[in-house]
């Protein structure tokens, strides 16, 4: 078993990793950035839309161009960088299995950092394993990575900002939208995601769901799912406890449901280091404790990105940011002082991003997370005094 | 096409986990143990989420006790030589 060692490793090469990367090679960090994907920048390049917020957020600049630049001054600063490569498991004492290009290999770093990110939830209904049901996110990388259309006339599933933005650039790609269903009673997403395509004549059906896909039969679709995939789905109306309402039913023909129903945090590395956690609705489910350094409850682990909670691409840039400055400074590479002012300067843009009706609920959850961190170590310091 | 598949992988019902559920199961390693959900391709990515929410409901637990199943290597599916070798080298 062939060993491999560096300084500091991220495991993920996302926005959040390749930033976290970037900062702590930048403070003269040796860095090792493994990801199992065959490219980096994780779902940067699959967002062709313009980012939203200030000018220092990149406002008005498109995803895959941020990305862009982002690979540009990581490949420039020296990170080491290994794709296509599996962490795939990890010991509370940090040592890790890795495959590299199909070897095993002992990974050793004295500075972890996690920046996994998150994967997508799945809905239950009747014919929802037919073929032509899939994720949006797998639209998102069919359209804009693959290049193919996953289907002629798409049900999206959830009007949060992924099911309207996969929508329009389901549009934008040529394939009908057939509608947009979402369970709440409102729309989840930005109005103005929203307005596009009501305005391209997509309707937007709240409080409904997709009861049942339709299909099976040879006379599927002849594009996407083919023969065999869905050929219509039934909606129908919720009530306000979320109980079907009988005889409100409807269909419409589709041959790809598309299911933007939230995602969740990819922790199980997290996990099986031994990490404590936190249950966070808003975050999407269990996530772990961390710092305002995004140290974790095991020393010299740190996380960033969706992994510590769901959130945007711009708030994992920043987390990831704060974990290679923290990394760098723990290895005695910043002095705390040169620490500190870098890090005041992401955590006040972090905090701008979590502000206004969409970030505050996002701000809430990170303080009862920082809280819940400061409740653990504050327990630990206890119990290291008796 | 009435039965609706929580896990896909594994092809277990909602009244599969039901059941394991009546026969004692309080935890999603309890139901996996029982069921096999979550113990195919995917590991559990798809449905697991969906599992903590039947054991939840039907436990009357709240959806923070109910932790995901124990985390182990590896977590991805990878070819069993290349971590035990397929050959006779010493790893």
């Amino acid at each position: 078993m062939r060993n491999v060692a560096a300084e500091v490793a991220v495991i993920g090469a996302g926005p959040a990793g390749l930033c976290a990367a970037y900062q702590a090679r930048s403070a003269g960090a040796d860095v090792l950035l493994i990801d199992e994907n065959k490219l980096p920048g994780g779902q940067l390049f699959k967002q062709i839309h313009k980012f939203f917020g200030s000018g220092e957020h990149q406002a008005g600049v498109r995803g895959f161009d941020i990305a862009k630049a982002l690979l540009t001054r990581v490949a420039e600063s020296g990170v080491r960088v290994k794709l296509d490569s599996l962490v795939y498991g990890i010991q509370p004492d940090k040592s890790m299995g890795l495959l590299d290009a199909e070897e095993n290999c002992l990974l050793r770093a004295e500075k972890v950092v996690i920046a996994a990110g998150a994967k997508e939830n799945y809905t239950p209904f009747a014919g929802s394993t037919l073929p032509g049901v899939i994720g949006a996110g797998a639209a998102q990388t069919m359209i804009h990575i693959n290049r193919v259309l996953p289907g002629k006339r798409v049900v999206m599933v959830g009007a949060g900002n992924v099911g309207l933005i996969v929508s329009y650039q389901l549009l934008q790609a040529g394939a009908e939208v057939a509608a947009v269903v979402e369970a709440a009673p409102r729309i989840g997403g930005y109005g103005v995601h929203a307005a596009k395509i009501r305005r391209a004549g997509v309707p937007i059906y709240v409080g409904h769901t997709i009861s049942r896909a339709y299909g099976g039969t040879d006379g599927g679709g002849d594009c996407g799912a083919g023969a065999g995939g869905v050929e219509h789905v039934e909606i129908v109306r919720l009530d306000e406890n979320w109980r079907p309402v009988a005889g409100s039913e409807f269909t419409l023909d589709a041959d790809t449901v598309c299911l933007a129903v939230g995602l969740s945090p990819m922790t199980e590395l997290i996990w099986m280091a031994g990490c404590r956690f936190e249950y966070i609705p808003a975050f999407g489910g269990h996530v772990p404790l961390h710092d305002h350094n995004m140290e974790t409850t095991v020393g010299g682990l740190y996380v960033a990105g969706d992994v510590t909670g769901v959130e945007e691409a711009s708030t994992a840039m920043e987390e990831g940011g704060l974990a290679g400055v923290a990394a760098a400074e723990a290895l005695g590479y910043l002095s705390a002082s040169a620490a500190a002012r870098k890090k005041a300067e992401i955590a006040a843009r972090l905090n701008s991003l979590r502000e206004g009706p969409f970030g505050d609920a996002r701000r809430a959850a990170k303080e009862k997370q920082l809280a819940a961190m400061a409740r653990f170590c504050s327990c630990e310091a206890e119990r290291g005094a008796v | 096409m009435t039965e609706i598949l929580i896990c896909r992988c594994q092809e277990i019902t909602r009244e599969d986990i039901r059941r394991a559920v009546e026969d004692g199961a309080t935890t999603v390693d309890g139901v996996k143990r029982r069921t096999r959900a979550c113990m195919g391709l995917c590991q559990g990515k798809t449905c697991e989420r969906l599992v903590q929410g039947i054991i939840a409901e039907l436990t009357g637990k709240s959806r923070a006790e109910i932790l995901p199943q124990k985390s182990r290597m590896p977590v991805r599916p990878v070819k069993i030589g290349l971590l035990g070798g397929a050959d006779d080298r010493p790893v």
